[in-house]
C-alpha cells in the first residue's frame, strides 16, 4: 500500500522527532495554529485513504485500525440513510492512565481538529466529547476559542473503571447508567439512538489531526512497521519520574522505563497494559513495546500503561489489592462477573496474606477460567488475565508464600 | 453436559449476562448444552457468551429462548 501523500499540503513544517502530539508550545488556539497550521480540508476519501496508509490503530486499548471503524460507520450511515454520531472518548477509568487527561490539557485543539475531521468525513449528525470532570475546563476553554466547534457537545464521564468502555459511553450519552451494554451488533451499526456511532479515543483523534496535515508517510517515519508513529504512555510505580511520555512506536521497554528514571536493575517486572494487562518480567525488558514482542507474555500495548515493580516489594500483596479493586469495580450486572471476581480476589488475598493451603493457586486459576468470556464487557477477561499473569510471572513468590518464606515488603 | 457443542454449528445461542438471573431454566431445557456454574449461571465449557448449538438441539434452543423469563437468550446464525 503506497502512502497517498499528494493529498496533503501542510502549511507549517511537520514536527520532527518523537515529540509530535506534545510538540505544541501552548494549549491556546493561536499557538496551535502557529505550531501545526490550519486543519486541511481533506475530502472524506482523502482522509480515509491517508489513515489507512498510515496504519494508525486506536489508542484507547483495543488497537483496532482507526480507519476501519470510520469506514464501517460511514457505510452503515449511507445504506440506512441515518446520520452518524461521533464521540471523542477521554474516559480513562484506569487509575494508572493519565495520558488522555494530559493530552486534553496540552493540546485540546488537536483533539478537536480530529473530532471535526472525522465528523466531516461521516457527515455526522452529532458530535460529543466525553471526558472526566477534571479535563472539562481546559476543553471548554478551547471550544470557546474557535467558531467551528460550536456543535461539539461536552459531557462529563463517570469515574468508574469500566466507564470508558464504548457501549458504556453510549449509555451515558443516552442518559442511562454509564455501564456496558449487552451487544449483538456493533456500535458502528447501531449505537446512540440506533444511529451508526463511532467512538474514538482522544489520542486517536489527535493523531488523525496530525495525519490529516502531514500525511501517512510522515506518520510512519517514526516507529516500526507494525507500530508506526508515536504513542502516549503513562509510566508509574517504582520509577523516579512517573508521568506521561510520547514515545516512538515499538520502543524497547527497558529504554522506556529509563526515560521515566527507573533503575531497571532494581525492578522485578513491569505491568504492561494496566490493571487488565500482564506482567513482563525483568528478563523481558529487552522486548519492544509492540504486539509481537509482548504476545509471549500475554501482554498488549493497550492504552500505553506501564507500572514498574521494585524487586523488594511483594508482587502478590500488590496484585491482591489490585484484584480486590477490580472486583469492586464490576458494574454489578453480570452474574459470573459479580460473583466470580470477588471470589477470585479473595483466594488471591488469602495467598498474599500467608495462608499456606497448597490448593490456593489452582483455585485462583479455576476461577479465572470460569469468569473468562462470561460478561457483557471484557472486565472479567481482563481481570482474569492480570491474575493469571501474576501467578505465572511470580511463580517463585507463590512458592515462597506457600512455603512461609516470602521475605519481601508486604506494605 | 454430555455432548461437546459442535464446532461447525450454524446457530449461536447468545447469553445476555446483564439480564440473566441465574435461576437456570435454560439449563433444564438444554441439559446437553448448558450446565450451571457454582452461582447457578448457565455455562458451556469452552464457550463464553455465544454457545454453538448443534442442529439437532436447535428446537430445544428455540424453546429456551422463548421460555427464558428474563429474555436473556437469543439465537442467531453464525456469520
Ligand atoms: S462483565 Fe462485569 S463489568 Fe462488564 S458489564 Fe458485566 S458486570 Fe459490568
Ligand atoms: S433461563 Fe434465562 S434467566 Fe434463567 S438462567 Fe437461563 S438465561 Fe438466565
Amino acid at each position: 500500500m503506497s502512502p497517498v501523500t499528494q493529498a496533503v499540503r501542510p502549511t507549517v513544517a511537520a514536527p520532527a522527532g518523537t515529540a509530535r502530539l506534545t510538540s505544541g508550545r501552548a494549549p491556546g488556539f493561536g499557538s496551535h495554529l502557529a505550531d501545526f497550521g490550519p486543519i486541511p480540508s481533506l475530502v472524506a476519501e482523502g482522509l480515509l485513504e491517508e489513515l489507512r496508509a498510515s496504519g494508525l490503530e486506536g489508542r484507547g486499548g483495543a488497537a483496532f485500525p482507526a480507519w476501519r471503524k470510520i469506514e464501517a460507520a460511514r457505510a452503515r450511515g449511507r445504506s440506512r440513510g441515518r446520520r452518524a454520531v461521533v464521540v471523542g472518548n477521554a474516559a480513562e477509568g484506569e487509575p494508572l492512565s493519565s495520558k488522555d487527561l494530559t493530552l486534553l490539557r496540552m493540546a485540546p485543539h488537536l483533539v478537536i481538529d480530529g473530532l471535526l475531521g472525522v465528523a466531516t468525513t461521516l457527515d455526522a449528525g452529532s458530535i460529543h466529547l466525553y471526558g472526566p470532570e477534571s479535563a472539562l475546563p481546559a476543553v471548554a476553554r478551547a471550544l470557546a476559542e474557535r467558531p467551528d466547534a460550536r456543535a461539539i457537545d461536552l459531557r462529563p464521564s463517570a469515574e468508574t473503571f469500566v466507564s470508558g468502555e464504548a457501549s458504556a459511553v453510549v449509555s451515558a450519552l443516552a442518559g442511562r447508567r454509564p455501564v456496558p451494554q449487552d451487544r449483538t451488533v456493533r456500535l458502528t451499526e447501531a449505537g446512540l439512538n440506533g444511529r451508526p456511532t463511532l467512538v474514538h479515543n482522544v489520542e486517536t483523534l489527535a493523531q488523525i489531526a496530525l495525519i490529516a496535515r502531514f500525511g501517512a508517510a510522515w506518520f510512519r517515519s517514526v516507529g516500526t512497521a507494525t507500530d508506526p508513529g508515536t504513542r502516549l504512555v503513562t509510566v508509574s510505580g517504582d520509577v523516579a519520574s512517573p508521568g506521561v511520555l510520547e514515545i516512538a512506536g515499538g520502543t524497547r521497554i527497558g529504554d522506556l522505563l529509563g526515560f521515566a528514571g527507573a533503575d531497571t536493575a532494581a525492578l522485578s517486572a513491569v505491568l504492561v497494559g494496566g490493571y487488565h494487562g500482564a506482567w513482563v518480567p525483568a528478563a523481558g525488558f529487552s522486548a519492544n513495546l509492540a504486539r509481537e514482542q509482548l504476545a509471549p507474555f500475554g501482554a498488549a500495548v493497550g492504552a500505553g500503561i506501564l507500572m514498574a515493580l521494585d524487586a523488594r516489594r511483594c508482587p502478590l500483596t500488590l496484585a491482591s489489592s489490585i484484584a480486590g479493586y477490580l472486583a469492586g469495580e464490576t458494574a454489578g450486572q453480570c452474574g459470573p462477573c459479580v460473583n466470580g471476581l470477588p471470589a477470585m480476589a479473595e483466594v488471591l488475598h488469602r495467598l498474599a496474606r500467608g495462608d499456606r493451603n497448597a490448593g490456593l493457586p489452582a483455585e485462583v486459576r479455576r476461577l479465572a477460567e470460569l469468569v473468562t468470556g462470561r460478561g457483557s464487557c471484557h472486565h472479567p477477561d481482563g481481570t482474569a488475565r492480570f491474575v493469571l499473569s501474576t501467578l505465572t510471572v511470580f511463580a517463585e513468590d507463590v512458592a515462597a508464600h506457600l512455603g512461609g518464606r516470602c521475605a519481601k515488603d508486604h506494605s | 453436559m454430555t455432548a461437546r457443542p459442535a464446532a461447525n454449528a450454524r446457530l449461536l445461542l447468545h447469553i445476555d449476562w446483564t439480564a440473566c438471573d441465574g435461576r437456570g431454566l435454560c439449563t433444564e431445557i438444554l441439559p446437553e448444552l448448558l450446565g450451571r456454574d457454582e452461582w447457578g449461571y448457565p455455562i458451556a465449557p469452552g464457550h463464553g457468551s455465544d454457545v454453538p448449538v448443534p442442529d439437532r438441539l436447535a428446537p430445544a434452543a428455540e424453546e429456551a429462548v422463548a421460555l427464558c423469563p428474563r429474555l436473556a437468550l437469543s439465537l442467531r446464525r453464525r456469520d
